[in-house]
């Protein structure tokens, strides 16, 4: 089973959530956990395994070639995201800008923009007993997340087909990063707070997903603090609360030096161990 | 004109509350604009009436007129993106799979593409509850920001502060190190940075302030939650001294800023005691350093 | 010589552009025949991304052989202008291109 966990907006627990919950489950069985938060990956300060691999992630991008272009510009023009600009005697690409799509250099009249594989962030893998966590970064400059998760996805479909349990920190927010972290998976956790903030950005994740035709549930973190509009908006909406974090300065402070809550906050693994239960019922509906 | 951009990097800290109470002790002399168009709160503690309201248009997505196509499939060979699937015998583009790359509309044979414009949402010029005037923007599913549509929320922002005479601009940025944080930045006059001693807040400060020093933008900081983790506090003291950041302000762990929230208000309408106080400070030291600029 | 400023307007009074790749104008001043003009650079507003680069093709057209501006070209932009040895000087954001244009000369702005 695949799980995102996601939120409208930044800053709600998403990370807390999938690192304790998977080192949780990983006490039992095994379990992989894949940041896909590429632009800030922030998963890897709470999990401490040894790396196992490691490697370099490219797209596509042209490059040109002096000795065999015309500079008819036909390249220029075809380019809808402004990636290519032509000087007096050259053709200048701009990898960050290309979005991939081999027009220019399929286009080309005399082929002088070969499709060549340019780095655009890293993919590292740990292992902790029976942990697995995958993380990919882009590289500072870099500004296309989405191929990066397509492709970290793929990495771990084909190196992790036989673990039952996956587990993906998505990015935050209602836009491309996140649909494409979102797409394959069978049940998204939207993780939110009962403030103000918290239920108007959540609306917008409900919104995304029930688009995406996905199958959801909601976590409220902080729970306690604000009002109680989160919960009569999910009741009203039918959308199940699996689990609630309860408020506490205390828990505020451990997430604040990296430490994994459900260890030492007893409040915390007890809510924790609803949403295993949760996940549990829906395995068996599933297997059946 | 000065502009004030605030930014966090990481999300959750604060920066849009401290925003709104900044614009409500600015008053009628600042202008706001609100360029976190992903999560676009500020309108909860403001009050806008959503007064003037225009489409935004962003980006293409191809169309396949079905009259036109004879379904040869030489679209979906080229699209690199699997956005054209063949869907009971028609092949049709999925709007959130295009890219807009337009690669499938040149060379398709009977012109049966075209790449539409996409209305992706609103922006608006408001009325807020000091009376002064707040430009902002709500986006569809799907839809990003861009640094099209922070340009224009800041341009609005600035030509109505010309209009009204205002000299401040006080825009709310965009998260994150991409492409609309870099429009959010460009053309500040001071940047003010909102941070929390995590790991992860400080971890990200220090990635956008990489994008800051780039511009050689005149920066400042405050600590939200800085009592959290005294360790972390003081490393980012540290960062801030070697950086020659302003450090603006410490300010505590206070739940009081989602008490005020959830009645709609920001933390200086909320009830007055020690945080206002060191709210209201950290703004007379953010006026002053914008008016020495 | 010719100075190129990123302006608001086309008049010497109009105020500087602090944003490279969105200004609404360059001003071009060509020192040597003391002339002057304008180079209307708003349709770039209509570009999503990649805004840079195309105002500085645009730019290194004019051949110009000192840019004034506010904050400076992003990355992007400063490679194409690295290709024409163009003198970047940045810090005119409150200025008129009059006053940017004297602050140059008594060079009080920074090269970028």
């Amino acid at each position: 089973m695949k799980i995102a966990i996601a939120s409208g907006k930044g800053g709600t627990g998403k990370t807390t959530l999938s690192t304790n919950l998977a080192v949780y489950l990983a006490e039992k069985k095994s379990v992989v956990l894949t940041d896909l938060d590429v632009e800030e990956p922030n998963s890897g300060l709470f999990i401490h395994g040894e790396l196992i691999h490691q490697e370099d992630k490219f797209n596509m991008v042209p490059q040109w070639k002096s000795d065999s272009c015309t500079l008819c510009g036909n390249c220029r023009e075809v380019c809808n995201f402004h990636a290519i600009v032509q000087l007096v005697d050259q053709i200048m690409v701009f990898p960050q800008l290309c979005h991939s799509c081999y027009a220019c250099s399929e286009l080309c009249p005399s082929g002088s923009l070969p499709m060549t594989p340019e780095k655009m962030g890293e993919l590292q893998e740990y292992q902790s007993g029976n942990l697995h966590f995958i993380e990919s970064k882009l590289d500072v400059g870099q500004e296309q997340a989405v191929p990066l998760i397509a492709q970290t996805l793929r990495y771990v479909d084909e190196n992790y087909s036989e673990v039952m349990l996956k587990i993906y920190d998505s990015p935050p927010g209602t836009s491309c990063p996140v649909i494409e972290a979102t797409k394959d998976a069978d049940l998204v956790i939207l993780i939110t707070e009962p403030t103000p903030f918290g239920l108007h950005d959540l609306k917008l994740a409900v919104e995304t997903m029930q688009e995406l035709k996905k199958r959801f549930v909601v976590i409220i973190n902080r729970y306690g603090i604000g009002n109680d509009d989160v919960v009569d908006y999910c009741d009203g909406e039918n959308i199940p609360i699996i689990m609630k974090i309860p408020n506490s300065k205390a828990i505020a402070e451990r997430y604040s030096r990296g430490e994994l809550l459900y260890l030492v906050v007893p409040e915390f693994r007890a809510e924790l161990d609803k949403l295993i239960g949760f996940i549990d019922t829906l395995n068996r509906e599933t297997e059946q | 004109m000065k502009e004030i951009v605030v930014i966090s990097g990481k999300g959750g800290t604060g920066k849009t509350s401290l925003t709104a109470s900044f614009a409500v002790l600015g008053a009628q002399d600042v202008i706001v604009a609100d360029c976190d168009v992903d999560a676009a709160d500020m309108h909860l503690l403001l009050e806008p009436d959503f007064k003037a309201a225009e489409n935004f248009f962003s980006g293409v997505i191809a169309k396949i007129d079905q009259n036109i196509c004879n379904q040869c499939g030489k679209c979906a060979d080229v699209c690199r993106f699997d956005a054209i699937p063949v869907i009971d015998g028609h092949h049709i583009v999925q709007p959130l799979d295009c890219e807009g790359c337009g690669y499938c509309a040149r060379i398709c044979p009977v012109d049966a593409i075209k790449m539409e414009e996409q209305n992706v949402g609103n922006w608006y010029i408001s009325t807020i509850k000091t009376g002064s005037t707040m430009v902002h923007a709500r986006l569809g599913i799907g839809a990003e920001n861009s640094g099209k549509l922070v340009a224009k929320v800041k341009n609005e922002a600035k030509r109505i502060a010309d209009e009204q005479q205002k000299d401040l601009v006080l825009v709310d940025g965009s998260p994150g190190i991409g492409c609309p944080v870099v429009s959010s930045l460009s053309g500040a006059s001071f940047v003010i940075l909102v941070t929390e001693p995590t790991v992860s807040g400080f971890h990200d400060l220090k990635r956008v302030y990489q994008l800051v020093n780039k511009f050689g933008i005149k920066a400042g900081c405050i600590i939200n939650k800085a009592d959290l983790n005294p360790d972390v506090t003081q490393q980012i003291w540290e960062f801030l001294k070697n950086n020659a950041i302003e450090h603006i302000a410490d300010l505590p762990y206070d739940e009081s800023f989602t008490e005020a929230m959830t009645q709609g208000k920001t933390i200086i309408e909320y009830r007055q005691g020690e945080l206002q106080e060191q709210v209201r400070q950290s703004w007379d030291k953010i006026e002053t350093i914008v008016n020495s600029l | 010589m010719k100075i190129v400023f990123t302006s608001k307007g086309t008049e010497w009074v109009s105020a500087i552009d602090p944003r490279f790749g969105r200004t609404d104008y360059f001003f071009v001043y060509n020192k040597d025949s003391d002339e002057i003009s304008t180079v209307d650079n708003r349709a770039i507003v209509e570009t999503a991304h990649g805004a840079g680069p195309q105002t500085a093709q645009k730019l290194f057209e004019l051949k110009p052989d000192v840019l004034i501006t506010g904050n400076g070209p992003g990355g992007n932009a400063a490679r194409v202008l690295a290709q024409g040895n163009i003198k970047i000087y940045v810090g005119a954001s409150e200025m008129t291109v009059k006053e940017a244009y004297e602050a140059y000369q008594k060079g009080e702005l920074k090269e970028f």
